[in-house]
């Protein structure tokens, strides 16, 4: 049976390829800080790190259901200012900020709930304009309840005595752990009955239901459990960046970044968000820094979001896996008797069959 | 003999359009019925309401001795009916065994939901494509099946929960003569071990060959009901399909 789903015995292997990657990747973050000392270069290391948490952990929701949220900078801003808040009220100082993270998460999550129970009753179109004008809500809230948030001034985190040879570090082990956690859950999610219906709303959710699915209930469970982490992660940005006002708290341009760092490296794959925030978010740190003008980068992706849509719409990873099948199913003939002559109609196959799907992406 | 699924009355309008008039069908236990109409009769809407998709305006839907009416699809169908659509509706991106594991949760013992499909649902899984002739398929997307293929696969997802009831709809349309014959093949087999079934089809001889019950709708009414040689004689069913006294009972 297991001659099914590819050459008996292959799996096994390109099982254990995958795994050895992903253990090779891990100690590479691991080692990052400890051998890139300069703190100028783990400064890319935390923000990456953090983006690559953000993109999985929305990834989950919308890409896995096909909502495309582009509000959930809802939740980053959250968790920026109950940290922030926390910390003045109770007085809390150095590393126990990083306790108050994961109360950060569960204010994320009470927020999470009333919003998707309303935002969810719509489908497509309107379910992205309804997260962005709750978005706005939330930004303009924090404009105007000076009392919590300081208004424009913003607020700061109290003095930090860490070391300041290593004092990147502590915030880029803490994004590593819940990068790695979201990457480990997303993985899970997937290959679970629960990412099943969630990808089964993705592909017709009417017809889901003549099947059991429970729409509502399936669609808030994953659009709280991507909410928690944008709150940690918001939280952990903050004591990180040292302030905290509503336009950088509650960014437009953080959700514009996650879904595209999800859609270039594969939309409702575990590892497309991890590859598209590794290529997004320190090329975007180094244009800010290179060019003075920092706005240069947003039409770099606005320009990049066009080219992922037109000529990637389905990302990096899902089309690089079909070209590596491609090529080794061409590479399998020619090694084996019907020689030449077949590369023309084969490719021609493999073009219409991407086409079916990237169209299917954009429906 | 019970009746498995009854509908009393049932109305729906569309606007001014009337498109089920206080249709009142009976299926039996262990039966294959079916349920024929010209177009537009108002077939897939009793469909539709029998499973939740739109809601009757008036009358009831029965399930064994459970009012059913207007309850959501997914309740529908945890209750035991199980459908197919008239245009097939399969997860294109997911491969043919996810299709058979969406509704395979009778199968999981686990209370965890993130634990992976279980054995056992896998088991069943294959056994249900096997038994559709697309074992062979499990492991492929469900975009690359043919149109026959996914109707098959269509069928065989529904079966996956077991469901008591299974209403086809136009399981022949659009499939070629050979695949048409194995649908049929399976269907019989099904209603053999006791499933029963509720049709609507345009295929005559499908449907003649197939069902022991024919009930006929015109202009969302049951006009007649009964055994198929019976159908094939009545007055009115003719009358309904050829046009012939049109004006007589368009009306209600």
């Amino acid at each position: 049976m297991t001659a099914i789903w590819r050459g008996s015995g292959k799996i096994g292997t390109e099982h254990r390829w995958r795994l050895a990657g992903a253990g090779a990747l891990l100690a590479v973050a691991v080692a990052f800080p400890l051998v890139f000392t300069n703190p100028a270069v783990s400064n890319y290391g935390v923000l990456t790190l953090v983006f690559v948490a953000a993109a999985v952990s929305w990834n989950i929701f919308s890409g896995y259901t096909g909502y495309i949220s582009l509000g959930h900078a809802i939740f980053f801003g959250t968790g920026a200012y109950f940290t922030g808040v926390a910390t003045k009220d109770w007085h809390v100082t150095g590393s126990d900020v990083f306790g108050l993270l994961p109360l950060a998460g569960v204010a994320a999550a009470i927020i999470a709930v009333p919003l998707g129970i309303v935002a969810l009753r719509v489908r497509r179109h309107t379910f992205v304009v309804i997260t962005i004008a709750f978005f706005f809500i939330f930004q303009l809230m924090a404009y105007n309840l000076p009392s919590l948030t300081q208004g424009t001034s913003g607020l700061l985190t109290p003095t930090i005595n860490f070391d300041p040879t290593t004092f990147n570090n502590p915030f880029y082990y803490v994004a590593l752990a819940v990068a790695v956690c979201m990457i480990v859950l997303s993985w899970l999610i997937r290959r679970s009955r629960f990412g099943l219906q969630l990808r089964a709303i993705k592909d017709d959710e009417d017809r889901a239901r003549g099947l059991g699915v429970r729409p509502m209930r399936v669609k808030l469970s994953a659009f709280v459990i991507s909410a928690v982490p944008m709150a940690l992660l918001g939280g952990l940005w903050w004591y990180y960046i040292g302030i905290v006002d509503p336009s950088s708290g509650f960014d437009p341009l953080f959700d514009v970044a996650v879904a595209l760092m999800a859609f270039l490296g594969g939309l409702g794959t575990v590892s497309g968000p991890v590859l598209g925030a590794l290529i997004l978010e320190p090329a975007q740190l180094y244009f800010t820094q290179q060019v003075t003008s920092g706005y240069v980068y947003l039409i770099l992706y606005g320009a990049l979001f066009l080219v992922v849509i037109l000529m990637l719409p389905r990302g990096i990873i899902p089309t690089g896996a079909e070209l590596i099948t491609g090529w080794r199913e061409r590479r399998a003939r020619s090694a084996n008797p019907p020689p030449p002559g077949q590369p023309a109609s084969s490719a021609a196959g493999r073009l219409s069959g991407r086409e079916s799907g990237a169209t299917r992406e954009l429906a | 003999m019970t009746a498995l699924l009854r509908t009393e009355a049932v109305s729906k309008a569309f606007g001014g359009v009337h498109a089920l008039s206080e249709a009142s069908i009976e299926v039996t236990e262990g039966s294959i019925t079916g349920l024929i109409g010209p177009n537009g009769s108002g077939k897939t809407t009793l469909f539709n309401v029998i499973t939740g998709y739109e809601r009757a305006d008036s009358g009831q839907v029965y399930l064994g001795g459970q009012v059913i009416t207007n309850a959501k699809p997914e309740r529908v169908f945890a209750l035991g009916i199980g459908r197919t659509f008239q245009l097939t509706r399969i997860f294109p991106s997911m491969t043919v065994l996810e299709n058979m594991l969406i509704a395979a949760r009778h199968h999981e013992r686990s209370r965890n939901p993130l634990a992976r499909m279980g054995a056992p649902a896998r088991r069943h899984a294959m056994e249900l494509l096997d038994f559709t002739g697309l074992a062979g398929h499990a492991g492929a997307l469900a975009q690359s099946l043919s149109y026959g293929q996914r109707k098959l696969l269509e069928l065989a997802y529904v079966l996956v929960a077991d469901p008591a009831i299974v209403l086809l709809d136009e399981p022949a349309g659009g499939v070629n003569p050979t695949l048409i014959n194995q649908i049929a093949a399976r269907v019989k087999d099904l209603n053999a071990t006791g499933k029963t079934f509720l049709i609507v089809e345009h295929n005559m001889d499908f449907v003649m060959g197939l069902c022991g019950q024919v009930t006929v709708l015109d202009h969302g009414t049951v006009i007649a009901s009964g055994p198929p040689e019976a159908i094939r004689r009545d007055a009115l069913v003719l009358d309904a399909y050829l046009g012939v006294a049109e004006d007589g009972h368009g009306d209600q």
